[in-house]
């Protein structure tokens, strides 16, 4: 029955090479397989974006990815956003504005604003509420995490000028 | 959610992908971006034994505007689309209704050809392209051909496509006048409880050219060919606008769901196409 | 030496009560490193996946589970014949009642539990739940709770029709009970002499609490030792250990329960579940450990469900709107078994608590409890036991009477509050209120909005609209209510016989820092960083100095968990008391070691002074030094405590909350222009934190009212059991809301705080349909039901005749 292959993908920066089903889904993979635990799953139908990692420079939701069709991809994980000696702005920001409650979403939700603020570095509050629309959060009613990632896009911007 | 196990192909080119299809049959199916075609494989809704990734095929992507002629290969994205400055000058209509459909994530690898080959009623890009007129382009193993989006579809999930065909691009001319997509829908990533796609021409005060097409009201999109003649003509006054609302309401047939009844949904359509023809009128 | 601190330096330097101090759980959860259910894996570990039904009522005929067993890497398939000789086939309910934990002979809801797969990974469960054959025969159903009470169709075989229920005698063979609280005969009198009554049906659906994280555990049987380790969603981890312990024989010394960190609870995450009991029986049965996580729409379709309370009203009053009387008979629709997680003495939770804010002399209610073809739950979606059901009652019945008095609801409002000096109040239900200041919310946020400026804005825009100027009606939506949070106290608040006090145990390290265990469990309230604020003012070590810790029974003092907004009000105080006793200690180091009387020292934010002369201290990171370093005549060495909290009173937070909204009538779609939120929760720990949970509360509030019901249809489908259907509103969805705040210190608590997280559900669920409502009273409505989706406001409108 099982109809196991190789398959390849660079998660944050290093390579990973492993034996499995092409009907695996790559947050499982990422979970369970890799133990990239950051990324969750919530909803399983692609509407709460949990699941949400960088794939190939897109934001994807990773419930409703195949391993197989990732395969050779280069793929991003909260994990691979900042370390605890060198945290993303966006990882103090959601601290600081009190961005976040259980957590549950939180890495979806960071890697996704990552993303955001890349395309769009300074956005509006309407647009950060509709590029952020593909991620649920149950717990904070959004309005800091707004908050979070318009101070993260300021602080970004900031830090940019000073370095021209 | 876990879907039943299949087996995965990944062909380079179109005689890859045809060869699997012409040996499986039902059995197989194209994988495009995957947001229409995996939820129902993990609800095992859909049982998908040969699943044949489009990804690494040739010329299936991209988006080119030569002359008045867009054409859009079947594996571009949503994203891709929203972001083309080429076809927004060519087409904004295409933006508009991009941007109503699903969410960010969704977008970046929601496809053209997924969105209009599978004959889902919700989608929106199948009503688009019939307000567009578009064609669709079809490769199966007897060669090519060519549909017109107005012919292409038939019931819930049925098309005048052959299981062994692939949808390659959709092409169309560039639009010119005033244009909208209107959608109401109960939240971010909701099929349509009513949509319409409409394109208005305008010489002095007077309509020369209308286009209307709705979502997610039948069992198939409906473009309303007497919707836009009834428009045609005139200055867009009242009495028009309703003739063509009504000329609409004798189109579709909605039917009940979570999103409301049949009364309410086709007063949904009224509003939503008022909205929408006010909107492109103004734009023209 | 350093230069001498202010006393408000010190304060500051602390990070105590009040201060806005930033969260310590955030740097996990920030990045990637928190630690789920789900992200657990455990040496050999198997996966579970149910079976479940596909009919909501139904003989289960046979089982044939050969081709499933057949399947490579499946290693057991339980089914109801394999737990009955264990006697684990059915399980006792929180409510009193028991329920299959796999189907026994027949279904009573669609997704009910019919067998347990259990393979080597997730991916073969699913395979061989395909495989397992199951042969139903299909018997009538009954969705609608009104039908089931007089139909001959028997849901509950498996009850005696003639005996008594957990809450007293059963009227027909599907009633579950009746309970009424307050005086019948008198209500019914003041009602047929009053000036004026309103009646009217209010129906609150049913809905879920749906945390993004959905249920699961990992159960871990150590055979060599012969102890089990439940990792688990558990919202009270030692209750369920108790649980565990009764129902499977384990004496309670050799299982160690375990919340890992939480993905939001709201309620869900209370009850025990069929898939507990499974993978411990399959942890005993194989010996390694088991998971079992279930996936959303086995959330949403089986776990347990919010509401579903069919409330007719009654409220009296005089002409000049006095209100006189208010009866209540509520219908409770309990879907197959009796699983409410509610005190054991209160079948309908703290309903009684639906004489709200107002001064009602005289009242009656009643509920009675049915079963249907439904998933069982009944459970406090981000509220108190029921009390979002009572809060909408009555401020749905405020709305109706002012429509019968032709006034104003604010002013009807202001006319009725229990008034600042009757507190504490003896409800005519039964409730003694502790404290509150109404007049002076309510004034605030009548203000704040420019109250009357609205109301001119509104009656324009009805005029425009039948002038025929717009199709956008305006709707401003009031809400004063009053929550009964922090159960509560012993006497009269248990679940299963527990009582349900909780805990706090502190131990002081010598270098002066501490860490404090609690019987309660956050899910995304920030338990460790504002109980470290409270112990950071009582104990006078910086909270950045303390860790506080949850969720392991092994290590944490026994305690009822966190729902119901009791965390603040019970563990809080215990967290308090603890503190006070380690404090007391501390008093009589610091006397021995400044060589003067106990009485003549006292606390000053971080130390003892002597009294009259403040320049001799010494401060509590010394005091913690001296109670490990030397003896001490007459103290034994160290500085512990703990302490056992049994609240004298539950709290009684309240807020004025006032929404504005726009309604297209010819699209039903609802427009929030403005949302304005004041609770008064007493002395407020960390208002950043109060804020997160008023944001959310609302926006769970606005969920509910504006779309979010688990659906059934006629053969008891779910209708709703995916995201794409069930409403959880998006970033785009949702307003920016404005708070604000009063504080009425609760009297009896240590410090005086009352709860929060679960007001602003509370307020804002009436809130949003006031608003709705609102909207068209102007053209004759009285009352329209949730959920205001769009195709209910339209049909709305069309019903007043809004569409020419």
């Amino acid at each position: 029955m099982s109809n196991k292959k190789v398959f390849k993908l660079t998660v944050n920066g290093e390579e990973q090479e492993f034996l499995a089903e092409p009907r695996e889904l790559l947050i499982h993979t990422l979970r369970e397989r890799l133990g990239k635990t950051g990324p969750h799953i919530g909803c399983e139908t692609s509407h709460c974006g949990a699941c949400t990692v960088t794939l190939n420079g897109k934001s994807v939701k990773s419930c409703t990815v195949f391993v197989a069709q990732a395969d050779g991809a280069e793929i991003t994980t909260i994990e691979g956003l900042g370390n605890p000696d060198n945290l993303h702005v966006l990882q103090e920001s959601f601290k600081e504005h009190h961005g976040l409650q259980c957590g549950f979403c939180t890495p979806g939700m960071i890697t996704r604003a990552s993303k955001l603020l890349e395309e769009n570095p300074n956005p509006t509050e309407q647009e950060v509420r509709f590029g952020m629309a593909g991620n649920i959060c149950r717990c904070t009613g959004y309005q800091n995490i707004v908050k979070s990632i318009l101070a993260a896009a300021a602080e970004m911007n900031a830090a940019k000028e000073a370095a021209e | 959610m876990i879907p039943a196990a299949f087996e995965y192909y990944r062909p380079k080119d179109m005689a890859g992908v045809l060869s699997v299809l012409v040996e499986h049959g039902d059995d197989a199916r194209v994988l495009a971006g995957g947001h229409s075609l995996i939820p129902m494989m993990k609800l095992r809704m859909a049982e998908v034994p040969h699943l044949i990734d489009l990804q690494d095929v040739e010329g299936l992507r991209g988006i080119s505007v030569d002359g008045n002629t867009v054409r859009i290969g079947a594996m571009t994205t949503q994203n891709e689309i929203i972001n083309d400055d080429q076809l927004v000058a060519a087409a904004p209509i295409m933006r508009e209704a991009a941007l109503q459909i699903a969410d960010p994530q969704v977008r970046y690898m929601g496809t053209v050809g997924g969105n209009v080959a599978n004959g889902d009623p919700g989608n929106d890009m199948p009503g688009l392209m019939q307000c567009l007129d578009a064609t669709f382009h079809l490769v199966g193993p007897d060669g090519e051909r060519e549909v017109a989006a107005r012919d292409f579809y038939e019931a819930a999930y049925m098309t005048d496509r052959d299981d062994d065909e692939v949808l390659t691009a959709v092409s169309f001319s560039s639009t010119v006048g005033g244009y909208a997509y209107e959608k109401q829908k109960r939240k971010i990533g909701d099929y349509a409880t009513a949509a319409a796609a409409v394109l208005l021409v305008k010489d002095g005060d007077t309509c020369t050219s209308a286009s209307i097409a709705m979502t997610n009201l039948s069992d198939t999109p409906i473009y309303s060919e007497a919707a836009g003649a009834a428009l045609v003509g005139t200055s867009l006054d009242d009495a028009a606008v309703s003739a063509a609302i009504d000329a609409m309401l004798g189109d579709i047939d909605p039917t009940q769901d979570n999103r409301g009844p049949i009364e309410f949904k086709r007063h949904a359509a009224s509003t939503i196409l008022r909205r929408a023809i006010t909107n492109a009128w103004s734009r023209t | 030496m350093n230069k001498e601190l202010s006393r408000e330096e010190r304060t500051d330097a602390l990070g105590g009560m009040g201060c806005k101090r930033k969260r310590v759980e955030d740097a996990r959860f920030t990045q990637g490193k928190g630690n789920y259910v789900d992200d657990i894996k455990l040496p050999g570990m198997l996966h579970g996946d149910f079976v479940r039904s596909p009919y909501a009522h139904a003989r289960v005929v046979s089982i044939n589970t050969d081709a499933a067993m057949a399947l490579d890497g499946v290693i057991a398939v339980l089914t109801a014949a394999d737990l009955a000789p264990l006697g684990l086939h059915w399980m006792p309910t929180l409510a009193g009642d028991k329920q299959m934990v796999l189907a026994d002979g027949k279904v009573l809801f669609q997704g009910q539990e019919v067998a347990f797969v259990v393979a080597k990974d997730r991916y073969i469960a699913a395979d061989a739940v395909e495989l397992v054959e199951v042969e139903y025969e299909e018997l009538p159903v009954l969705t609608d709770p009104f039908a089931a009470l007089e139909s001959d169709v028997v849901l509950r075989e498996d009850l005696d029709p003639t005996a008594d229920g957990a809450h007293g005698p059963r009227k027909h063979h599907n009633h579950i009970f009746t309970w009424e609280v307050g005086e019948k005969d008198a209500t019914e009198q003041v009602l047929d002499e009053a000036d004026v009554v309103a009646e009217e049906m209010v129906y609150y659906h049913r809905t879920h609490p749906c945390p993004l994280e959905t249920c699961g555990c990992v159960a871990s049987m150590d055979k060599v030792n012969g102890k089990l380790t439940l990792h688990g969603t558990f919202q009270a981890p030692h209750a369920i250990r108790t649980v565990v312990s009764l129902i499977s024989g384990i004496e309670e010394h050799n299982i160690r329960v375990i919340s890992p960190d939480i993905g939001g609870g709201f309620g869900n995450k209370v009850g025990a579940y069929p898939g507990y009991v499974c993978s411990v029986v399959a942890s005993i049965v194989t010996g390694v450990p088991v998971k079992w996580v279930e996936d959303r729409m086995e959330n949403l379709m089986t776990t347990a469900f919010a509401r579903d309370y069919w409330m007719k009203g009654k409220i009296s009053a005089t002409k000049e709107g006095k209100i006189t009387g208010l009866w209540c008979h509520t219908t409770a629709d309990h879907g197959g078994f009796d699983a409410c997680a509610d005190p054991t003495k209160f079948p309908a939770g703290f309903m009684n608590i639906c004489t709200g804010s107002y001064d009602i002399p005289t009242a009656y209610l009643a509920v009675d409890g049915v079963y249907t073809n439904k998933a069982p739950g009944g459970v406090s979606y981000r509220c108190s036991f029921r009390v979002t059901e009572a809060a909408y009652f009555i401020e749905r019945m405020i709305e109706v009477l002012a429509i019968e008095l032709n006034m104003d609801a604010a002013e009807l409002r202001r006319i009725n509050f229990i008034r600042k000096d009757q507190f504490p109040y003896q409800s005519a239900l039964g409730w003694e209120y502790d404290s509150g200041d109404y007049h002076t919310a309510w004034d605030k946020a009548l203000k704040a909005v420019d109250y009357d400026g609205l109301r001119a804005e509104q009656a324009q825009r009805v005029e425009d609209f039948k002038a025929g100027k717009t199709r956008k009606l305006m709707g401003i939506g009031l809400t004063h209510f009053t929550e009964i949070v922090g159960a509560g106290p012993v006497k009269n608040c248990d679940i299963l016989g527990l009582g349900m006090f909780d805990s706090c145990e502190i131990r002081i390290h010598p270098t002066g820092s501490a860490i404090a265990r609690l019987g309660t469990i956050s899910q995304g309230q920030g338990h460790a960083t504002t109980f470290a604020q409270i112990l950071a003012t009582e104990i006078g070590l910086p909270a950045d100095s303390i860790t506080i810790e949850e969720g392991d029974t092994d290590t944490a003092p026994y305690g009822l968990g966190t729902y119901g907004s009791r965390s603040t009000p019970v563990a809080g105080a215990a967290t308090a008391m603890a503190g006070r006793k380690i404090r007391a200690k501390a008093q009589m180091i610091a006397a021995y070691l400044l060589e003067v009387h106990d009485d003549d020292v006292e606390f000053d934010v971080d130390r003892f002074v002597v009294k009259g002369a403040p320049e001799k201290f010494k401060t509590m990171k010394e005091i913690a030094f001296a109670a490990y370093n030397q003896a001490i005549p007459g103290i034994e060495p160290g500085l512990e405590a703990v302490s056992y909290y049994d609240p004298p009173n539950m709290t009684y937070p309240f807020g004025a909350y006032i929404c504005v909204m726009d309604i297209d009538v010819d699209t039903g779609e609802t427009d929030i222009r403005r949302f304005y939120a004041l609770d008064d929760c007493g002395t407020r720990i960390n208002p950043m934190i109060i804020e997160g949970q008023v944001h959310g509360g609302l926006t769970e509030a606005l969920a509910v009212a504006l779309g979010q019901e688990i659906a059934y249809d006629d053969m008891g489908n779910v209708k709703t059991g995916t995201l794409m259907d069930f409403f959880l509103p998006t970033a785009w969805e949702v307003p920016n809301y404005e708070t604000d705040h009063t504080v009425t210190p609760s009297p009896h608590h240590p410090i005086g705080a009352k709860g929060v997280g679960e007001s602003p559900h509370v307020g804002g669920v009436p809130c949003f349909s006031n608003a709705v409502n609102d909207a068209f009273r102007a053209f004759g409505l009285r009352h329209t039901h949730m959920p205001h989706d769009h195709w209910r406001i339209w049909k709305t409108a069309n019903d007043l005749g809004l569409h020419g």
